[in-house]
């Protein structure tokens, strides 16, 4: 698929912009702050509903205006929909397709797959436990959309139960038995739910293990291999060669909900006194190695960041064998590479059916990556 | 902020349902420009609502007197009982005419967000009208959402030991609807509660 047209109204720094694209390579080159970034944001958001940079809507808003509005034009299989969306901050988006109202914005998700490449992917590898699940999670969703659903849906339960935890916990005596029992009911909820998550999960890194050795052998051919482990927060860890350990990447959902009542029957005391959940998927961790150690703490920075090439790399490949190209963006990221890497970066994205890089100077695009060039200047963006 | 009465107007529809501060006013001045009689037809309704309905002593549905329409029909089975959250479920349910037994509002659903537990839920009544053992079947009725499963599956923990029938409503696709329109989480949820076809 392919980006045929973005329109954007009050979107970050453009108070109005219509751009038309094409397939193959776009470089869109200008000085800091221009406003490159605020364009591919504008398109990732379309796909995942989300920014890559930010976490709530408001900063994607042009300062002073009361919404944003972005358009975008996909071309897939020759057709072509035109998916548009009205950012609300503090209420819920609007969005149309083909000019239709749709309902709800979560059952478009999928109808533009995008996987972005950007400074901040560096918290995939260095951050939190969370930006490795969310990068799961969201790949999850791009490839079954169904797991929007399901995500929301684990929210809620981990909501609804630690509410319950929070007041027992309050109360300062023993819980009742009313308290047990609806406590056994939310355990069981949670269960049902989680396993489904953590069944996707486990096939996805699966999935991924040997892309990412692949992407990152392909980046890195010097250096260790990178590797992942699944670490579930009460079932323990897979095994770096899916070989013993104590989860088997193989685990079906049946079994998982039946280990995870298991391991929240075990942690009940626990939870009751600390008020909390503390276990489920919302508290697992996908580790990264390369080679003997781990990455995150251990890694420098450039093997950082290759890994985290890796990773996007290999969701790109995933999604591709899926059967359908997703549009590649590459945010700022050569100027970060040596020559090697660069070239061996641009060599591997080049054959996608679009993709969209941005760069400060015209040096930082590879000479791999020929095609269409945008001077962005000033909120303006010009086809050179 | 409006003189005494009209913003006193305004503060009280405020506090109802889906009605925000905006459309609160609109009302308001809708109100100060329409028709006495009409004005005072809306308000004698409120006050009857308030004086006549009352919920059913058995089934907590509304009434108008102490037992509600479907608990004092005698055609209507005693042996069947279907729970439901609300009244108005209820009434979309009485729509079907597929059911002929009787039904008992819980008036909710277990959510500890919303601080409302089993305890602040007509269990306790629900329990006293199964001790005698005169009800065979129990028909699980609540929202098909979290919150609803969540009811459902407490209640059917609950009467477990009295060993009474005890069944679900399907989720499934909205009939009439095409399949390509039902959204990932009902027609999965569909999916998983397939049947087998008996040909
Ligand atoms: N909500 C907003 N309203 C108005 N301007 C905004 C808003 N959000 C961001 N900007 C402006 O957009 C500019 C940043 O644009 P962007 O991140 O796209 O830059 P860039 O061209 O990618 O630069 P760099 O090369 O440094 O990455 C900043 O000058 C910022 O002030
Ligand atoms: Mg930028
Ligand atoms: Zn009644």
């Amino acid at each position: 698929m392919y980006v045929a047209h973005l329109s954007l109204a009050d979107f970050r720094s453009y108070a109005a912009v219509e751009l038309a694209l094409e397939p193959g390579v776009s470089a869109f080159v200008g000085p800091n702050g221009q406003g490159k970034t605020n364009l591919v944001e504008a398109i990732g958001y379309v796909a995942t509903h989300g920014s890559h940079r930010v976490a709530s809507d408001a900063p994607l808003i042009r300062a002073g205006a009361p919404r944003a509005i972005v358009r975008t034009g996909v071309v897939k299989d020759d057709r072509k929909a035109l998916i548009e969306i009205e950012i609300n901050p503090g209420r819920a988006n609007r969005v149309r397709l083909n000019r239709g109202n749709v309902p709800r914005p979560r059952d478009l998700v999928g109808m533009l797959r995008t996987v972005l490449f950007a400074p901040e992917d560096l918290a995939l590898v260095k951050g939190d436990p969370g930006e490795r699940r969310r990068f799961l999670d969201e790949l999850l969703t791009l490839r079954t959309p169904r797991m929007a659903g399901v995500r929301s849906d684990y929210d809620r339960v981990v909501k609804q139960r630690n509410a319950l935890l929070k007041s027992a916990a309050a109360q300062r005596r023993t819980p009742g038995p009313e308290m047990l029992a609806t406590l056994d009911v939310w355990d069981s909820q949670l269960a049902n739910v989680g396993a489904e998550l953590l069944a996707a999960r486990l096939e996805l890194v699966a999935a991924l293990r040997p892309l990412v050795a692949g992407a990152y052998a392909n980046v890195a051919p010097t250096g260790g291999a990178a590797e992942l482990t699944y670490k579930s927060s009460l079932l323990g860890s897979t095994s770096r060669t899916d070989e013993g350990g104590d989860l088997e990447l193989s685990t079906g959902r049946a079994q998982l909900v039946v280990m995870l009542e298991g391991g929240l029957a075990e942690a009940r005391q626990q939870e009751l006194a600390r008020g909390v959940s503390l276990v489920g998927p919302h508290r697992d961790e996908l580790l990264l190695r390369l080679g003997e150690l781990p990455a995150r703490g251990y890694a420098s920075h450039g093997e950082s960041w290759s890994f985290a090439l890796g990773l996007r790399l290999a969701a790109f490949d995933l999604l591709r064998a899926d059967g359908d190209d997703p549009v590649l963006i590459l945010d700022d990221v050569f100027a970060e590479l040596d020559a090697g890497r660069r070239r061996r970066l641009a060599e591997l994205v080049a054959p996608a059916e679009q993709v969209l890089v941005t760069a400060a100077v015209p040096a930082d695009v590879p000479a791999e990556l020929k095609g269409a060039s945008y001077a962005v200047a000033n909120g303006s963006v010009t086809r050179e | 902020m409006y003189e005494g009465v009209v913003q006193n107007l305004i503060d009280e529809l405020g506090r109802l349902p889906g009605v925000g501060p905006k459309s609160a006013q609109r009302i308001a001045f809708h109100l100060l420009a329409a028709d006495p009689a009409d004005v005072l037809r809306l308000s004698q309704a409120l006050i009857e609502v308030k004086e006549k309905v009352r919920f059913c002593k058995t089934c907590g549905n509304v009434a108008e007197e102490e037992l509600c329409r479907i608990c004092r029909d005698p055609r209507r089975d005693e042996n069947v009982i279907c729970v439901v959250e609300e009244s108005k479920d209820v009434v979309a349910i009485e729509k079907t005419r597929e059911f002929r037994g009787k039904y008992h509002v819980l008036g909710g659903a277990i959510s500890p967000i919303e601080g409302v537990g089993p305890e602040d839920l007509r269990i306790r009544e629900l329990m006293q009208r199964l001790a005698d053992g005169a009800v065979t079947e129990l028909i699980l009725a609540t929202d098909p959402n979290l919150e609803g499963e969540a009811t459902a599956t407490y209640l059917a923990r609950l009467v477990k030991p009295m060993g009474l029938t005890v069944t679900r409503l399907a989720s499934g696709l909205p009939v009439g609807g095409d399949l390509e329109y039902a959204d990932e989480v009902t027609l999965g949820r569909a999916f998983e509660g397939r049947r087998l076809l008996d040909v």
